[in-house]
């Protein structure tokens, strides 16, 4: 999960220009797409670790960027067992895992404005096609703040249905928590407007 | 620079929520007063063009909301109450960094404008902090620094420190007597309307009041007792 979360650092991932990151990040992902192999998934494991620890990332930080996945690796898991054979489920279990903590990776060692910066430019000749890059990036970075506002949300909701003892209605929990999300996109829409974004 | 609210008549849906309000704004420091749903929240919004009546005009320093709002917008900022809500960006830096964009300054610079505007704000220590784990009185510093950096002529705030302890409320109002930025003050603090030289009450969407804290204030009173 993308918590939003930079962590300052001194080290050379926080260094290195967060446009050399997003094109890493798409590379080593089409690598890990084509590393069928249980050693070659070793191996990306291994450099996957290697390069939190050239990030100086604590132990707790780089959990949280999997730890979202702990529901959906079982399934995905049982469900590639069911049709195919255990090697390569464990393979393609392993490698989605290696994907999300790369992509953790890059959102923990780049500036939110960095990343903007890089996909702007990145995505500039779309311009001549009728895209603003800059409302793309804009978009991208609202999407990773959103992610702590909405969780926010879900917790107030479920602290309200405890108190009044809903916990299992699927509906209670629902219904408010839409209704908040979408008042918040409606204030932040306000927000952005009144700090002159939709000029 | 002055605010000309002149004949602004506006509804939602079927609820009307500003009545013929005429008022011409020059004070430095403007507070309005009034009731849940007696119409100051959205008074605020019409200020730098959120809202545009549908009947009437508002002009700021000239410039007509309808017609020339992102200049208005501009200059005059604004600050809502749930500061969550005006937060952009992942961190405190960047969040700051964010209302500098239009005016494309370089790195360099804008780092520097960065740094001096959370020193100002008592931000600095929290510079590449995720913005959402601030306390809410740092929030809405976080807010008010964001605004109060791309230097607005006029700040409209529309009840800041609803959702913040005395602590926290006392330092945002305390800022707010310190800038140097005209300010109209949209609050139910009836202390903190105290300080400002005029203070409108609204009242079911008119200005029912318009004059001096001490007299805005007991008339407030005597509307809701």
């Amino acid at each position: 999960m993308i918590t939003g979360a930079y962590v300052a650092g001194t080290s050379p991932l926080h260094r290195a220009p967060a446009g050399g990151k997003l094109a890493g990040l798409a590379l080593a992902c089409t690598a890990l797409l084509l590393a069928r192999e249980p050693w070659s998934v070793g191996v990306a494991a291994a450099g996957v670790a290697a390069m939190y620890a050239l990030a100086r990332v604590r132990p707790a930080a780089a959990w949280a960027q999997v730890r979202p996945l702990r529901w959906f690796v079982p399934v995905l898991l049982v469900v590639q067992l069911l049709i195919t054979d255990a090697g390569s489920a464990v393979s393609l279990t392993a490698r989605i895992v290696l994907a999300v903590a790369l992509a953790g990776l890059v959102t923990l060692t780049t500036r939110m404005s960095e990343l903007m910066g890089a996909l702007e430019r990145g995505m500039s000749p779309l311009r001549r096609v009728g895209v603003d890059p800059r409302r793309v990036s804009l978009l991208l970075s609202l999407a990773i703040r959103s992610v702590p506002v909405v969780a926010g949300i879900a917790g107030r909701v479920r602290d309200a249905q405890r108190a009044r003892g809903r916990e299992r209605s699927i509906r209670a929990f629902a219904v408010p928590l839409v209704v908040g999300v979408l008042r918040q996109a409606d204030a932040l829409g306000e927000a952005l407007q009144a700090r002159g974004l939709d000029d | 620079m002055t605010i000309e609210v002149c004949g602004v008549r506006h509804s939602f849906e079927s609820r009307t929520v500003l009545r013929d309000v005429d008022v011409t704004l020059t004070e430095h420091r403007v507070g309005v007063i009034g009731a849940n749903g007696s119409g100051k929240s959205t008074f605020a919004r019409l200020l730098n063009g959120l809202v545009v009546p549908q009947h009437g005009s508002v002009r700021v320093d000239g410039l007509d909301t309808r017609s020339d709002g992102a200049e208005v917008r501009r200059r005059v900022g604004f600050v809502f109450t749930d500061p969550d809500a005006q937060i952009v960006m992942p961190t405190v830096a960047e969040d700051v960094a964010f209302g500098l964009r239009p005016q494309r300054l370089s790195k360099p610079d804008t780092r520097q404008v960065v740094d001096e505007a959370l020193s100002d704000f008592g931000l600095s220590s929290h510079r590449d902090h995720p913005a959402h784990l601030l306390s809410g009185g740092q929030k809405q510093l976080l807010a008010l620094c964001s605004v109060l950096v791309t230097e607005p002529k006029v700040l409209v705030c529309d009840e800041p420190t609803t959702l913040l302890d005395l602590r926290n409320t006392r330092r945002v109002l305390d800022l707010l007597s310190r800038i140097s930025q005209r300010v109209i003050l949209v609050t139910h603090d009836l202390e903190a309307v105290q300080r400002m030289d005029r203070v409108l009450v609204f009242d079911q969407g008119r200005i029912a009041h318009d004059g001096p804290p001490p007299d805005a204030v007991a008339h407030y009173r005597s509307l809701v007792e």
